[in-house]
């Protein structure tokens, strides 16, 4: 282990070292955020006539009251630690995809028809279902590694690119859905053919989570590893800080573009794999939840930390989870809670510009500019 | 001091003289200025000297009203003034010329300063606008074609802009920061000179931050010199001597001594620039069919208006340009700008505006530090892995050797000054063993003592055998350093001659494309 911070003598240093300035920033802000979020979604409530504390109150019960309620917020939050991820990682690296609903809806589809002919021809599902894993991180990579290659080789705005990629990625779903590969037994909702329980993935023994939520956690805490303790993470958050010094310094930027995102994509296939292996059984529009999309919420709020992501994605699935809870006893639509969400991600941009301008926690500078 | 002086609209056409009284200026526990007097003349040219972080752009922010000082008045004319924004320094006719261009690129000289008035209505008549720029052109000491687009005006012509645009604005105390940093020695001493002629006549009262003493010596009056917040000192700028300025500017800092030219007998060509061409983003060729070749121990300067491809010709050699045409050789081997060649051929640079070309400014001084060995041993084990002991204790070491002042290893590098910064990149760069150096205005916009400090750095690499590229548009550094002179125009080199066989005009003439 190193030392401790040793100041450089020349400014008798007050106050803190810059790096715990900026983890208690990167806590402070955000929480603040939240806060405030609950007092204007309050607001929200007053108006209608409902009252707060009972929403509060509920969400609370409907997230953590209850074992059950516990097991069915981590099982929301598993598909949202993998898409915080699909955003987070890309982010690192200095770009802004939003593909990474159409990179799970992609790779859920994938996983579903390579098991068509695997179910078919009666392979085991212990051959099958890695196979199909491989599909859906392989067909997100590809889709949001797209994305990058069109930025980097290209100049094409990968932000742009990466949303409409999305839409692309949920047709190509429908245009086999509802065609060729449709389950003629599937009347009232196109679907692709039942996989059947053999080639579903089962729980976490002791509870019903199913494995996608042990996936993400592996994954959060590799990826961080990767971003911060490895010299692909270094040269990519180079990268993502100033890509004129990046390509001074020699490295390859194409590559380290194309590989985030790649990843980025793979994270996001993987969740379209859980949620056809270990939920749907079959791949159709019920893929086309919006966890892609609340996966950048998590990741913002995470400030792209992959290991933050985790109690974040946690959080945002017990609101998901008390959405029904809410609707029944409150008499309210269950688009409350997207209220709530889409208030928390205004504000969370607002309080983007708070970071370096909380007065007392200011470092000095060294030099006065001249 | 509560009595509140009325603001009066600026009519006086004669420069104000303007007093600062025990200005105080404190940051949280840091004190900026310190009880600061000056007294600058009406009608005077008044350089303000000073080190890096010696407190001249907090005076001058408090001076604009961008910083509401601690203690202590400004007074115009012996009047005191409330200056608490921009607006009111504006009203007051105090005007600043800042280092970098504040003019709309798109637009032209003459809509230019027509938006900059406060009451610029929101349509313009420009029947009736014409014939006023007309009337007040014709009453300046020089002109700007008013209907050119401001982004085709030489950087000359745009400082000169500037510089109209705060008598447009009747603003007739100036300040102006660096105005020459920007500018070709030919057309600083132009713009300098018609300044110094106005304040003469009384027009107007100047106020100049400054390094360069000779510029202050040929054109200022009077001046006064800031260290750590204090004034050290001060008077006729004519009397005082050069190194009396430095010694008020640098106190008793020892300043490293220059570093001696060595004689080498090794002429063998290191650095091969065959042939290179390169185009810009608009695809217009920018390095046009340049050929060069750099000997060991040598450092080849070139010069050139700015403009003429110099910073496309190190972009290329960065890796941070496609060479469309043409190669670069090392020892007589292809060079290709990627990582692994500059580590086979131990190639290294110091890019100009570092924060923007070789750190990454929100990443810390020890990671920044680390960018040519983060995946070497020590600081990687096993080709990959990188745990953070090994990078921070190397960052320690450098810091310490290269005198970067920093408060921590793990501050980001955007929280130093310019000067530290680029110690960081020195430490970084020059630390190990260098065969080739591409430098490019290594002492832009430093002070003095980091100036001599970073010069006598590049003449020990030469000194040790590197062969060195050193780009620079300030021909006073190429004429001091380089061993060859090289004159870069229309994005190829249309002149070489050893330094000793030329002189600053034959120089000039062919950087003028002659």
């Amino acid at each position: 282990m190193t030392a401790v911070v040793s100041p450089a003598p020349i400014a008798a240093s007050r106050g803190l070292d810059p790096r715990a300035i900026s983890s208690i920033e990167a806590i402070l802000i955000p929480v603040g955020a939240l806060v405030a979020s609950a007092i204007l979604f309050s607001v929200f409530l007053l108006a209608l006539g409902k009252s707060p504390l009972t929403f509060f109150s509920l969400v609370w019960t409907g997230g953590f009251g209850s074992a059950f309620s516990i097991q069915n917020s981590l099982q929301r939050a598993a598909p949202l630690i993998l898409t915080g991820l699909a955003f987070a990682i890309p982010a690192r690296i200095g770009l802004t995809l939003l593909g990474a609903e159409g990179a799970l809806v992609l790779g859920g589809f994938s996983a579903a028809a390579v098991a068509i002919p695997l179910v078919t021809f009666g392979f085991p599902a212990f051959i099958g279902l890695p196979l199909m894993a491989l599909a859906a991180m392989l067909a997100g990579g590809v889709w949001i590694g797209l994305a990058g290659w069109l930025r980097h080789y290209r100049g094409v705005n990968e932000t742009i690119s990466s949303l409409l990629l999305g839409y692309i990625a949920i047709a190509i779903m429908n245009f086999f859905v509802e065609g060729l590969l449709r389950d003629p037994a599937s009347a009232n909702k196109p679907s692709t053919m039942p996989m059947g329980d053999a080639y579903r993935v089962g729980s976490i023994p002791g509870t019903s989570v199913h494995w996608g939520l042990a996936a993400g956690l592996i994954l959060a805490v590799v990826l961080y590893i990767l971003m911060t303790r490895t010299t692909f993470g270094f040269a990519a958050r180079m990268t993502g800080g100033n890509v004129r010094a990046a390509k001074a310094q020699g490295l390859p930027v194409g590559f380290l573009v194309v590989t985030c995102c790649a990843i980025a994509g793979a994270c996001a296939g993987l969740a379209g794999f859980y949620e056809i292996a270990a939920i749907h059984g079959q791949a159709n529009a019920s893929l086309v939840a919006g966890y892609g999309f609340t996966g950048i919420l998590v990741a913002f709020l995470a400030r792209q930390n992959p290991l933050a992501i985790i109690p974040v994605a946690i959080m945002f699935g017990a609101l998901d989870a008390a959405g029904g809870l809410v609707q029944r006893r409150m008499a309210m639509p269950d688009a409350t809670v997207l209220v709530l969400q889409g208030i928390i991600f205004v504000v969370l941009l607002v309080s983007e510009t708070f970071y370096g301008r909380i007065p007392f926690l200011q470092p000095r500078k060294t030099g006065d500019r001249t | 001091m509560n009595a509140v002086t009325p603001i009066a609209p600026a009519a006086a056409l004669s420069g104000p003289a303007l007093q600062t009284v025990g200005m105080t200026k404190v940051f949280g526990g840091f004190t900026a200025l310190d009880d600061l007097s000056i007294d600058v003349k009406a009608g005077s040219f008044h350089a303000l000297l000073g080190e890096n972080g010696a407190g001249k752009s907090t005076l001058v922010k408090c001076i604009m009203g961008f910083y509401t000082p601690t203690k202590g008045s400004v007074l115009l004319d012996g009047q005191e003034k409330t200056i608490r924004s921009p607006r009111d320094a504006r009203d007051l006719g105090i005007g600043m010329v800042y280092q970098q261009f504040t003019l709309v690129p798109c637009l032209t000289a003459a809509e230019n300063l027509v938006i900059s008035r406060a009451d610029a209505p929101a349509i313009f008549d420009w029947k009736k606008e014409k014939p006023r720029l007309d009337e007040f052109m014709d009453k300046m000491p020089f002109r700007v074609r008013l209907n050119e687009q401001v982004s085709s005006l030489s950087a000359g012509e745009k400082q000169k802009l500037e510089i109209l645009k705060l008598l447009y604005l009747e603003q007739r105390f100036m300040i102006l920061d660096e105005p020459t940093s920007v500018l070709t020695p030919g057309e600083a001493d132009e713009v300098l000179g018609l300044l110094g002629e106005m304040a003469r006549r009384g027009e107007v009262t100047v106020l100049m931050i400054s390094h360069k003493f000779r510029e202050v010596k040929a054109f200022c009056d009077s001046f006064s010199v800031l260290r750590r917040g204090k004034l050290t000192g001060g008077g006729d700028a004519q009397a005082a001597s050069v190194a009396e300025m430095s010694r008020m500017m640098i106190g008793d800092t020892e300043v490293r001594d220059r570093a001696e030219r060595r004689k080498h007998n090794d002429t063998r060509a290191v650095l091969d620039l065959a042939g290179l061409c390169a185009e810009d983003s608009e695809g217009r060729t920018v390095v046009n069919a340049l050929n060069l070749k750099v000997n060991a121990g040598e450092i080849v300067g070139i010069a050139g208006v700015s403009g003429n491809g110099q910073s496309a010709l190190v972009e290329l050699l960065a890796g941070q340009k496609e060479i469309k045409d043409g190669g670069i050789f090392i020892h007589g081997k292809p060079f290709e700008p990627k990582r692994k060649d500059f580590d086979r051929f131990k190639v290294f640079g110091l890019p100009e505006e570092p924060l923007k070309n070789a750190t990454v400014p929100r990443m810390s001084v020890a990671e920044n530090i680390a960018f040519r060995s983060y995946d070497k041993p020590p600081i990687a084990s096993l080709g990959w892995w990188l745990p953070p002991g090994p990078m921070r204790k190397k960052a320690e070491e450098l810091i310490d050797k290269y005198r970067v002042k920093t408060t921590s290893p793990d501050s980001p590098i955007e929280s130093l000054s310019g000067g530290n910064v680029q110690r960081a990149v020195l430490a970084r760069e020059l630390s190990g063993d260098v065969d080739v150096l591409i430098v490019a205005n290594p002492c832009f916009g430093l002070d003095f003592a980091s100036v001599a400090e970073i010069r006598s750095q590049i003449m020990e690499q030469r000194n040790r055998g590197a062969a060195v590229l050193l780009v620079s548009e300030d021909l006073d550094e190429i004429l001091e350093l380089s061993d060859r002179v090289a004159v870069m125009s229309g994005g190829a080199i249309n002149y070489v001659s050893p330094i000793d066989a030329t002189d600053r005009n034959t120089i000039g003439q062919h950087m003028a494309g002659h």
